[in-house]
C-alpha cells in the first residue's frame, strides 16, 4: 500500500509543479499579487506531497518491504536499522526523490519568506516550479523508486558496504542541501531579470538562500572528504576525483557568488555578474548532477548506468542553461550599472576575489570535462591525474589567499592600503616567524609546506587582527564576525592540508603476530588477528599495541569486513588523533602463515582540515543570524505597527 | 586620452596578460598529467612504449594472484584475448578480486611486465569500469548483461 500511496503522492506533487510553474511566472506580472498566493500555496503543497513521497519510501526501506524493486535492490533484513533508513537515499532512485524533497524545502521557505517583495516571490516561484516538474518527470519516466516485484522476493541484495556508514546519513542530504540550494539563488536571477528589479534589494532578498546552500555545501563536502579518509584507508582526504570536482566547481562558484552579492547589496556594484554567478553557480550543481547520476563517471556515488537517465539529465541541464541565459542576455542589458569605485577599495578586492575563484573553478572544469569531451569525439579514453590539479590549482589558490586579509580591512568605494598594511603588519610579522621556524625544523625540510603555513598563519593572525580591532572600535558585527571565522577556518583548513601532505609518513609491512614495525617514533606491536562478527557482516580484527618510547599508549582495531548479503568486503580504518596528528591504521589482506599487510600513516595536522571547514561553515552561520536577526526584528516591528 | 579611459585600456591589458598566462599554464600542465588507457590488446597492436605512464584495464586473470615477498604482489590483467603481467608493491583494494574487473596506473618495465603504482578498484561488483567494458566489447570478450 504505502509504494503506491508513494506513487501517487509524487504524481500530485507533479501536478502542484505545474500550478507553481505557472501561477508563478503569471503572478510576477504588475498586480498579479491574487496569482501569486496560489504559487505560493502550491509551494507549501508541493513541499507536503514530496515529504510524503519520501515517507512512503523510508517506510518501505526501514520495514523491508521487498516487494518494491528499489528496495529490494539496494537493502537488506540483516542491515541495522540506521543502514536500512539511509539505504532509502544510498541509491539512484531514493536519492532523486531526495534531491526533489530539497528543491520544494527551499521552494517552502521562498513562499513563506517572501523576499523581494510578492512579485520577486512570485517569479522564483515559478522556476523553482518548473525545475520541479522536470526533476519530478524524471524520477516517474525513467527513476520510479516504487516499482512493484511480483511475486516480491524473500531477501534483498543489501547496499554496498562503502556506503554503510554514520556519514551517509548526513553527507548527501547535506550535499543535495548545498546543490539544490543553489537553484534558489538562480531562481532569484531569474526572477531579478524577469522583473527587472535586481538591485540592491534583490541582493538582499537572494543572499541567505546563497549563505544556506554554501553553508549545506563546505559542511556536505567537508564530510565527504573525512569519509573518504576513514574508509577509504588510503589516508587521504582529496583525491581530485570527478565526483569530487563536481562539488567543488560548485563551492567555488558560490564562494565567489557570495562575495559578490555582498557587494551588490551594500553599494549596487556588480549586479550583472552577480546574476550570471548565480546562474553559473545552479548549472555547475546540474552539471555535478549529470557527472554523478549518468554513469559517466565510476565511483561509489554511481549507483546505475542507465543511458536514458543520462540523456534524460542531460536535456534538463541544456534547457535550463540555456534558457537563463539567453533571459540573461535579453533582459541583463536593462540592469542599471553600479557606482564607481576607487581601484582601491572593497569593491576591487571583492573583484580579484570573483577573478581568482572564477579561475580556480575554469581550471577545475576544464580537468573535469576534458576526459569526456575527448572520449565523446575521438574514443580516446585519458585521465587527468592529480598533478594537473595540483600545478594549475595551487597557484590561483595562493594568490587568493595572499590578497584575502586584504578585502575586510579596506573601505567601500575608497579604502586606504597603506592603513590596512600597517594594521596588519603583526599578522605578517607572526607569518614570517612561523615560515622559518617552519623550514628550519621541520623534517624534511620543505619550503612549500613553510610556505603554506606561513600563508596559515597570515589568514588566521589576519583574521584575529580584524576581530580584535572591530571589537576595540565598537564596529564588530555579525558579518564582521562571519569574514573573521570563515577565513580563519580557510587558514586552518590549508595548515591540515600543508601537514598531511608535505610531512605525512607512511609504512606498509607484513606483520607476523608478535611482531613490530617502527613509524615516526611509535612501535606498532601486531598482538593477534581475530575472527568476529557485526549485524550484517563477518570481520576479521586486528589488535595493535601501539607504544612511544617504551611506553603503551594505546590499542588500534582496524578490521577487514565481509558482507555476505552483498559478497563485498570493506577496511574499517583505526584512527588514534592528538588533536593534532593523526596515527591512522589499515588492515590489509592476509599472507602467508597467519602474517598481514598492515598499512600505516602519520597525518600531521590532518585534523585540521575538516575542522578548518567547520569554522568556515560556522562563519557563514554568523553572516545568516546576523541576516536573520534583523529579519525577525523588521517582522516584529511590521507586527507592533500593525496592532 | 583621458585618464579614466586610459586606465581602463591599462586594466584591460593586464587581464588579456594574465589570461593568457593562466591559460598557457593551464593546457601545459594538462599536456603533461594526461593518462591514456590501454586494454591489454591495445598495448600489443599499439605498441606502448616503455617507461612512459598509463592506466590498464581489464578482468584479473582467475588463479594469477601470487602475493609475496613481503607486500609484492603479482597477477596478469586479460581482455580475453591478451595478458599483461601486473606487479604491485602496496595493498590491493578491498574490491579487488579474482574474475573482476581492475584499472591500474603504471608503466611498462623491460620485457613487458606493467609495474603498477596504483590499482584501483572502487567500483562494487556490480559495476564495471566503462573503460573495461569498452576493452571487453573490443576483444568481443563482452556479453550483454553480464557485468549487471
Amino acid at each position: 500500500m504505502t509504494g503506491e500511496i508513494g506513487q501517487l503522492a509524487l504524481c500530485l506533487a507533479l501536478a502542484l509543479a505545474v500550478v507553481q510553474a505557472m501561477a508563478g511566472l503569471i503572478g510576477a506580472r504588475p498586480n498579479g499579487n491574487h496569482v501569486a498566493a496560489i504559487a505560493r500555496s502550491s509551494a507549501l503543497g508541493l513541499f507536503v506531497f514530496v515529504a510524503l513521497a519520501m515517507g512512503a519510501l523510508i517506510y518501505g526501506f526501514v520495514t523491508s518491504d521487498f516487494s518494491i524493486a528499489d528496495v529490494q535492490q539496494n537493502s537488506a533484513t540483516m542491515k541495522p536499522l540506521l543502514y536500512r533508513l539511509t539505504g532509502a537515499w544510498g541509491n539512484h532512485e531514493g536519492s532523486m526523490v531526495l534531491w526533489v524533497l530539497v528543491l520544494s524545502v527551499y521552494s517552502a521557505f521562498i513562499a513563506v519568506a517572501q523576499r523581494g517583495g510578492m512579485r520577486m516571490t512570485s517569479a522564483a516561484l515559478g522556476v523553482q516550479g518548473l525545475l520541479a516538474i522536470a526533476f519530478l518527470l524524471f524520477i516517474l519516466l525513467t527513476s520510479d523508486p516504487f516499482v512493484r516485484l511480483d511475486p516480491p522476493p524473500f531477501e534483498g541484495n543489501g547496499l554496498n558496504p562503502l556506503l554503510q556508514d554514520p556519514g551517509l546519513a548526513f553527507h548527501p542530504p547535506m550535499l543535495y542541501a548545498g546543490y539544490v540550494g543553489l537553484s534558489a539563488a538562480f531562481a532569484y536571477a531569474a526572477a531579478g531579470l524577469i522583473t527587472g528589479e535586481a538591485d540592491a534589494r534583490w541582493a538582499r532578498a537572494a543572499r541567505p538562500f546563497m549563505l544556506a546552500a554554501w553553508i549545506a555545501l563546505t559542511v556536505g563536502i567537508t564530510g565527504g572528504s573525512w569519509w573518504a579518509y576513514y574508509t577509504l584507508g588510503w589516508g587521504g582526504f582529496w583525491f581530485w576525483d570527478p565526483v569530487e570536482n563536481a562539488s567543488l566547481m560548485p563551492w567555488l562558484v558560490a564562494t565567489a557568488l557570495l562575495h559578490s552579492a555582498l557587494a551588490t547589496e551594500r553599494t549596487g556594484a556588480f549586479r550583472v555578474w552577480t546574476l550570471l554567478l548565480s546562474i553559473i553557480g545552479f548549472s555547475l550543481s546540474l552539471v555535478g548532477t549529470f557527472l554523478v547520476r549518468s554513469g559517466v563517471l565510476t565511483s561509489v556515488h554511481s549507483f546505475a548506468n542507465d543511458p536514458r537517465r543520462g540523456f534524460f539529465i542531460l536535456i534538463i541541464l541544456c534547457a535550463a542553461i540555456g534558457s537563463a541565459l539567453t533571459l540573461f542576455a535579453w533582459r541583463a542589458q536593462k540592469v542599471e550599472g553600479g557606482t564607481a569605485f576607487h581601484p582601491v577599495s572593497r569593491e576591487m578586492a571583492l573583484l580579484l576575489n570573483n577573478v581568482l575563484l572564477t579561475a580556480a573553478a575554469a581550471i577545475v572544469f576544464l580537468g573535469t570535462i576534458y576526459p569526456l569531451a575527448l572520449d565523446a569525439l575521438t574514443g580516446h579514453k585519458i585521465s587527468v591525474g592529480p598533478p594537473y590539479f595540483a600545478t594549475t590549482f595551487a597557484p590561483v589558490a595562493v594568490a587568493l589567499l595572499i590578497l584575502v586579509p586584504f578585502g575586510p580591512r579596506l573601505a567601500w568605494r575608497r579604502g586606504n592600503l597603506r592603513e590596512a598594511i600597517r594594521v596588519l603588519a603583526p599578522a605578517l610579522g607572526v607569518a614570517a616567524i612561523v615560515g622559518v621556524v617552519a623550514f628550519a625544523i621541520a623534517s624534511p625540510r620543505s619550503l612549500a609546506g613553510a610556505g603554506a603555513l606561513a600563508l596559515a598563519a597570515w589568514l588566521i593572525g589576519a583574521s584575529l587582527l580584524d576581530a580584535w580591532r572591530r571589537t576595540r572600535e565598537r564596529s564588530f558585527s555579525w558579518s564582521a564576525a562571519a569574514s573573521a571565522l570563515a577565513h580563519a577556518g580557510l587558514g586552518l583548513t590549508l595548515m591540515g592540508i600543508a601537514g598531511t601532505t608535505v610531512w605525512r609518513a607512511e609504512a606498509t609491512e607484513v606483520l607476523a603476530p608478535g611482531s613490530t614495525m617502527h613509524l615516526s617514533g611509535y612501535a606498532l606491536r601486531l598482538r593477534d588477528v581475530v575472527a568476529t562478527q557485526g549485524p550484517n557482516y563477518f570481520a576479521s580484527r586486528a589488535d595493535i599495541d601501539v607504544s612511544r618510547g617504551g611506553k603503551s599508549i594505546a590499542t588500534l582495531q582496524p578490521e577487514k569486513r565481509s558482507y555476505p548479503a552483498e559478497g563485498q568486503a570493506r577496511a574499517e580504518t583505526a584512527i588514534r588523533t592528538t588533536g593534532l596528528s593523526d596515527l591512522y591504521v589499515a588492515l590489509g589482506d592476509e599472507r602467508d602463515r597467519g602474517a598481514w599487510v598492515i598499512r600505516a600513516y602519520v597525518n600531521p595536522l590532518a585534523p585540521f582540515i575538516w575542522f578548518g571547514g567547520a569554522i568556515m561553515a560556522l562563519g557563514g552561520l554568523a553572516s545568516l543570524a546576523g541576516r536573520l536577526r534583523v529579519y525577525f526584528a523588521k517582522t516584529a516591528s511590521a507586527y507592533a505597527a500593525a496592532e | 586620452m583621458s585618464p579614466k579611459k586610459r586606465r581602463r585600456l591599462w586594466f584591460a591589458a593586464a587581464l588579456v596578460v594574465a589570461g593568457a598566462g593562466g591559460a598557457a599554464l593551464v593546457i601545459t600542465a594538462l599536456k603533461d598529467n594526461v593518462l591514456y588507457f590501454y586494454s591489454p590488446s591495445d598495448i600489443q597492436a599499439k605498441h606502448v612504449p616503455e617507461h612512459v605512464a598509463f592506466r590498464i584495464g581489464g578482468l584479473v586473470a582467475k588463479g594469477s594472484v601470487k602475493r609475496g615477498p613481503g607486500t609484492e604482489v603479482r597477477f596478469t590483467v586479460t581482455d580475453g584475448r591478451r595478458n599483461v603481467p601486473v606487479e604491485f608493491d602496496g595493498v590491493l583494494p578491498d574490491l579487488f578480486r579474482e574474475g573482476q574487473g581492475v584499472v591500474a596506473s603504471g608503466d611498462l618495465e623491460n620485457g613487458g611486465v606493467f609495474r603498477a603504482s596504483e590499482v584501483l578498484a572502487k567500483h562494487d561488483e556490480r559495476y564495471m569500469p566503462p573503460e573495461v567494458v569498452d576493452a571487453l566489447k573490443r576483444a568481443g570478450r563482452w556479453k550483454e548483461g553480464a557485468g549487471s
